[in-house]
């Protein structure tokens, strides 16, 4: 490999470190809110409102539903109202934390709704409000399944991300294409293969170790 | 565990004690009111009226047992005292306040009034267990020193002042109740509530955590409003009893009397366990009514307080030997509390012996042994 396809490739890892990151940020921001409301305004739940409740869970569904690369195009508009540009890096990070969030706010959701009915009741009890109980009680008891949630989200954003070529934005995935595939060169496409490999690996071991550390208290 | 654990809770003299003691010239707080309540539920089988009609009377500083089997209700009146179960009709009043009438903020301070207990004991597992005990005083704004000498206070109360930075999943079931009941004693409540909460320890662990509920009522003077299924619960610690069946009230009245002289189906049903009074062998052969002339009859017969049967006028009014089969006599809050279980000569009519002592039952008919 030539040192400017070294070069490339660390451009292109950095890039999607860079878009991965932000994306996921946002979808930690967005999608715990989010997973938040879908569970606590259901029937019967502590800020119930079912009928809002059935239309955000239908508009997450909507996102849930769109291929990413669909989505990726369909959104150039809110993209560029967003970021002010539809190319580049920040051109693929609005539709990545688009795509998501929903993804994110369902599997936090699935943990939110483990936690033990009981200890809402034992909150109560003893004098939390409604806001109380989501800091004290939702939050912090689904951690381990809101971590673990994270992992999967953010492996699957890596993936994602591969096709934010389509918009210009770089990245790893970009390069396996553009050199691996339309100029054949099966090395750069190995080495791509390798750094993802590792990337994924490195995410995945960082996420089960968290995980474990907060089960085992 | 029993005393040994307990021993720190006995001897120290908390100023929990002294704030929640009664105020000169004011009634003791702690009372409860049951007007009327009713709780229905609508489910998509139909209606299901969980609560009918009950209305009762709670002392300050009373132990409370509301026991029934599962379904009757038992769980469904306990959290209509702290709103987390809404009466469909009928009113609560704690301390003669309708507690219906409260906003969220006059639900959050009666919350603070009244401390709860569970049978999964509901801990906090990301919390530590001094953590759990200080969230009550957390939410409710108190100041960090204060929380401090709080928590320490009521660690000390049920014996775990050593364990405040341990993990709930470190605990036994026995001290996760403790921590249960160090979190519902924090805020220094005038009611405590138990919901089952003896029910998932074993029979040693219960009587320690009895004791303790006993040390805490007698030391604090709160009042302890129980439910559970389990006879030996009551007899151990209640003064009153409550019987629900099919959320309705069975019967009510001092524990003792309930015991000794139960007047409702239910409740015989729920002492069975109590009285193993009738051996396995005997109990096989029993049947409802005698099947042939010679057939034995099998008396029982409960007494509470000072009616004591009088033996010699029971063994002279029917014909033949009477056999003894058992007799125990225990002394419930200090009223003795009889039962005693006879078979008659093959043959001789139970009716001379019924109608000698009020509380005496035919239980069934045995063969004859020849």
């Amino acid at each position: 490999m030539s040192p400017q396809m070294i070069d490339r490739l660390w451009q292109a890892f950095y890039d999607t470190l860079f878009m991965v990151g932000i994306s996921a940020g946002i979808a930690v921001l967005a999608g715990i809110p989010l997973a938040v409301f879908l569970v606590t305004s259901g029937p019967g739940g502590i800020f119930a409102a079912p009928r809002l409740n059935r239309i955000v869970g239908l508009f997450v569904n909507g996102f849930r539903a769109v291929p990413f690369i669909v989505l990726l195009v369909a959104l150039i508009p809110f993209t560029r109202l967003v970021v002010g540009t539809t190319i580049g890096v920040w051109a693929a990070i609005v539709p990545l934390a688009v795509s998501a969030t929903p993804f994110f706010a369902r599997i936090v959701e699935v943990s939110l709704r483990e936690i033990d009915p009981g200890l809402i009741e034992a909150a109560q009890s003893i004098g939390c409000r409604r806001h109380h109980i989501v800091r004290y009680v939702y939050l912090p008891e689904a951690l381990p399944g809101i971590i673990g949630g994270l992992t999967i989200t953010v492996v699957t954003m890596i993936g994602a991300s591969a096709m934010a070529g389509a918009v210009g934005a770089g990245g790893l995935g970009d390069v396996a294409i553009r050199y691996g595939y339309q100029r054949f060169d099966t090395t750069v496409m190995m080495a791509v293969i390798v750094i993802l490999v590792v990337l994924v690996s490195a995410v995945q071991f960082a996420g089960d170790y968290a995980v474990r550390r907060l089960k085992a208290r | 565990m029993s005393a040994g654990v307990l021993s720190p809770a006995i001897t120290l003299a908390t100023p929990v004690a002294a704030a929640a003691g009664t105020v000169a010239g004011k009634p003791r707080p702690g009372s409860l009111r049951f007007e009327a309540v009713a709780k229905t539920y609508h489910s998509s089988a139909g209606a299901v009226e969980a609560l009918k009609d009950i209305s009762l009377d709670i002392a300050p500083g009373d132990i409370y047992g509301i026991i029934g089997r599962s379904g009757a209700g038992k769980s469904s009146l306990l959290r209509t005292i702290n709103r987390l179960e809404e009466p469909t009709t009928g009113r609560v009043l704690v301390d003669g306040e309708d507690i219906s009438r409260l906003d969220e903020a006059g639900l959050v301070a009666l919350r603070r009034r009244i401390g709860m207990i569970f049978q999964h004991f509901n801990l906090l597992s990301a919390r530590t267990v001094r953590e759990n005990v200080a969230l009550p005083l957390i939410v409710a704004g108190v100041a960090k020193e204060e929380i401090r000498t709080r928590t320490d206070e009521v660690l000390a109360l049920v014996g775990l002042s050593d364990k405040g930075d341990t993990y709930p999943s470190r605990l036994s079931g026995g001290q996760k109740q403790r921590v249960g009941v160090a979190r519902a004693l924090v805020s220094r409540p005038e009611i405590l509530l138990c919901d089952e909460a003896t029910s998932a320890l074993d029979p040693e662990t219960t009587l320690s955590i009895l004791e303790l509920l006993r040390d805490i009522n007698r030391k604090l003077g709160l009042t302890i409003v129980l439910i559970t299924h389990e006879m030996s619960v009551i007899r151990e610690i209640c003064n009153r009893v409550l019987v629900l069946e099919g959320g309705a009230i069975a019967e009510e009245g001092p524990v003792w009397q309930v015991f000794g002289a139960p007047r409702h189906d239910a409740t015989r049903s729920l002492l069975a366990p109590l009285q193993r009074d009738l051996p396995p062998e005997l109990t096989a052969n029993l049947r409802p009514e005698a099947q042939t002339p010679r057939d034995r009859a099998v008396i029982g017969i409960s007494y509470a307080g000072t009616v004591a049967p009088d033996l010699q006028a029971l063994a002279s009014a029917t014909k033949g030997a009477v056999e003894l089969l058992s007799a125990s006599v225990e002394r419930i809050q200090s009223h003795a509390v009889g039962r005693i279980v006879l078979a008659l000569a093959p043959g001789a009519k139970p009716a001379a012996l019924t109608s000698q002592h009020p509380s005496a039952k035919v239980i069934g008919y045995v063969p004859a042994d020849d």
